[in-house]
């Protein structure tokens, strides 16, 4: 009887272009980014670094509310991001506020999002996105429909969705990489692995010994990435995308990552559940440090260059933070107008009742 | 109250008496276990399972991979075979992947089986809002379990009942969805029995005697229709005030005697109205109270729209105010 598993799981080796130290050790895959490629790249992980910062420490003051920190996922967030086109639709988990960002949702309304506010979930015409997923794992089989339509319409565009360790334990994740391998659909699946769910380390999710193999169930090509490596994730997510469009699959990338913070900012508190030394370990392999390395010895990047994104992201948050104070409050009269293309009877009574009740 | 051992007290939340309640059974019964996202090392993301799985070990206290249709699947299974799983689910608005495994499998393995295999799981589930969750954390859809024969749903609201109540559904031979108030959490403190008693499921408690209006409701409402009648005292109405604490079955006997009595009804409940258990009361008194009614019974509930982000949640929440606009509304008709 042949057995197989390990024979698979041998093979998920972890693709990496950029080493801790900023140098390159895979010459033949670096992809073909421009300096001001490169530079914009760095631009956006210092930013959202800095945006992070930002809205936790606003989140302790009381002005920010729901908050899931981002730092240390920075490449996998922000390199899978720059290999995207605009047409590209995006399902992000509600730790994925960056890349929506940067697919053009205006900063004042990711924070009325934290705060509560329904403008923060309607994007601008023409940024293709749905809001941050709630419910971990829904957004999975939606993104095999929505990369079904992109084929279905001809369109040289994918569907890309993110979703963390532990949503790859959710049914809807199986099914959505299955329903997207039997129907070729253009999509992509992205499983940020940053080790651990809450507080349950990624080992207790599964046997498996990679998130990346269980796309050979599905029939589809996965790859594990090093999360930590912007170049590698940048690479793998272009050629996944180019594959997608042409006919070729989906993908499943696996990104090896970690998060810094706290799993969000209502009471998580992670000493409980990871050590030091682990947090150290991975801050070791901080995305930003061995990107501003490998540019410095370019001679692409300067400290003067750095201080300049950290202050133009400061002045920003804080001109957005301002722009949402500056938004009404909502009411639940406005929600009940939008239950419905038309406000059934029993809805219009009970607007009326409130209203009433407002006027009181 | 059915109380074994002498009464021994400590002050506890309520989210406090829960944990109790679970340590007791643990202790007790060592088909008793505990599973779910985060209730291991975490001790639960509200803090329900706190320091069980170093007092009982990983093998009674189990983190499981992020998956609520596995684990309820999963429960259902150990319980098939002896055990006496007791699941969490984090926040009632993600129980949806396991919908089908509860409204299916759990409720009716007995019925199909004609009682060869039974379900004795109970499902504990934060509900509810006010405690500015983000979206969809916030769910109080009681009303869709309740209506599955073959599910037992219960809502403590006081840290005394909550222990009393979970023990009970420990116990109990079929599946409970036992649903804990997270507003009510940590809101207030109360002197709960130390060690093994239980609070009888489907048995609702009066709260408070008295002849004008009965209020009826349960849970994280408790506290606010409590307000509402010590300001209608203040006024000068006698109001009865009725918890539940349990959804299905509901305690009939306990209605009927309160609304037959002042012959004024008002229901309070958090969730929608349209299919909300607030109609199930309402025709308990229609069928065993009609015509001592002298007024039409008033129901206060949530609007017909999802729990609005917690930017306006308070907007959208039943209030004092609105308990005793509807309370003056029965006591003048
Ligand atoms: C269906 C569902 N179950 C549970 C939760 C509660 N919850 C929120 S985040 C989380 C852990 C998610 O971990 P992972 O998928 O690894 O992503 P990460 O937060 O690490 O980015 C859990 C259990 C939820 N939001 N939805």
């Amino acid at each position: 009887m042949k057995r197989s598993l390990e024979n698979i799981e041998n093979q998920f080796e972890m693709f990496q272009i950029l080493n801790e130290k900023g140098e390159i050790v895979n010459e033949d895959a670096m992809p073909d980014l421009s300096d001001d490629d490169l530079k914009e790249i760095m631009r956006r992980m210092v930013y959202t670094r800095i945006l992070d910062q930002r809205s936790i420490a606003l989140n302790r003051q009381g002005r920010l509310g729901f908050y899931a920190p981002t730092a240390g996922q920075e490449a996998s967030q922000l390199g899978s991001h720059y290999a995207l086109e605009k047409e590209d639709f995006i399902l992000p988990g509600y730790r994925d506020v960056p890349q929506l960002i940067w697919h053009g949702l205006p900063l004042y309304q990711a924070f009325l999002f934290s705060r509560g506010h329904f403008h923060g979930n309607q994007m601008p015409e023409g940024v293709n996105a749905v809001s941050p997923q709630i419910i971990i794992g829904a957004q999975i089989t939606q993104a095999a429909g929505v990369g079904i339509g992109m084929k279905k319409r001809g369109k040289d565009a994918i569907a890309i969705t993110y979703t963390g360790d532990g949503g790859a334990s959710q049914g809807d994740f199986y099914e959505g990489i299955n329903f997207a391998g039997a129907f070729n659909a253009q999509a992509v699946f992205v499983v940020q692995n940053n080790r651990y769910a809450i507080s349950v380390p990624v080992e207790k999710q599964s046997a498996a010994k990679t998130i990346a193999q269980k796309a050979v169930a599905a029939g589809i090509e996965g790859i594990q990435v090093d999360g930590m490596d912007v170049l590698a994730v940048y690479a793998a997510t272009k050629d996944a995308r180019e594959r997608a469009i042409n006919g070729e699959g989906p993908t499943l990338i696996e990104t090896m990552t970690y998060r810094y913070g706290p799993h969000t900012m209502a009471g998580d508190d992670p000493t409980r559940y990871r050590t030091e030394e682990t947090d150290n370990e991975w801050e070791a392999k901080d995305p930003i440090v061995r990107f501003r390395t490998f540019l410095e010895n370019k001679g692409l990047w300067s400290e003067e260059e750095e201080n300049e994104v950290i202050e133009q992201a400061k002045e920003e948050v804080k001109a957005a933070i301002k722009k949402a104070d500056e938004q009404p409050k909502q009411k639940v009269t406005e929600l009940m107008d939008i239950m419905y293309e038309e406000l059934p009877a029993s809805l219009q009574e009970q607007r009326e009742e409130y209203e009433a009740k407002e006027s009181k | 109250m059915e109380s074994t051992t002498a009464v021994k007290k400590k002050t506890m939340t309520l989210v406090q008496a829960i944990t109790d309640g679970m340590r007791t059974m643990l202790a007790e019964d060592e088909n008793v276990l505990v599973l779910g996202e985060d209730v291991g090392k975490n001790g639960g993301v509200f803090r329900a399972t706190d320091h069980l799985q170093e007092e009982f070990g990983e093998g009674r206290v189990m983190d499981t991979p992020l998956s609520e249709a596995g684990f309820i699947g999963a429960a259902i299974g150990m319980a098939v075979n002896g055990l006496r799983p007791v699941a969490e689910i984090q926040f009632l608005g993600f129980i949806y992947p396991a919908y089908e495994q509860i409204m299916t499998h759990a409720s009716r393995l007995r019925s199909r089986t004609m009682g060869h295999f039974t379900v004795p799981i109970v499902i504990r589930a934060p509900y509810g809002a006010g405690v500015r969750a983000p979206e969809i954390h916030s769910d109080s859809t009681e009303a869709i379990f309740t209506h599955m024969p073959g599910l037992k749903v219960v809502c403590p609201a006081s840290p005394v009942d909550a222990k009393g109540l979970l023990i009970a559904a420990i116990e109990d031979p079929d599946p409970v969805l036992f649903l804990e108030p997270m507003r009510c959490y940590r809101s207030s403190r109360e002197e709960v029995p130390v060690g093994k008693y239980t609070v009888e499921i489907g048995k609702a408690n009066k709260l408070q005697e008295g002849n004008d209006v009965s209020i009826i409701t349960w849970g994280a409402m408790v506290p606010v229709a409590s307000q509402a009648v010590k300001e209608m005292e203040a006024k000068g109405v006698s109001c009865e005030l009725i918890d539940l604490r349990t959804l299905y079955p509901i305690d009939r006997d306990t209605i009927a005697a309160s609304v037959q009595k002042t012959g004024r009804t008002v229901i309070v409940h958090e969730a929608h109205g349209t299919g909300g258990v607030g109609n199930d009361v309402l025709a308990i008194v229609n069928d065993t109270s009609f015509l001592y009614q002298k007024a039409p019974v008033e129901r206060v509930t949530g609007f017909d729209s999802p729990v609005p982000f917690f930017g306006f949640e308070d907007e959208y929440l039943p209030t004092p105010a609105r308990v005793k606009h509807a309370i003056e509304k029965v006591i003048k008709f």
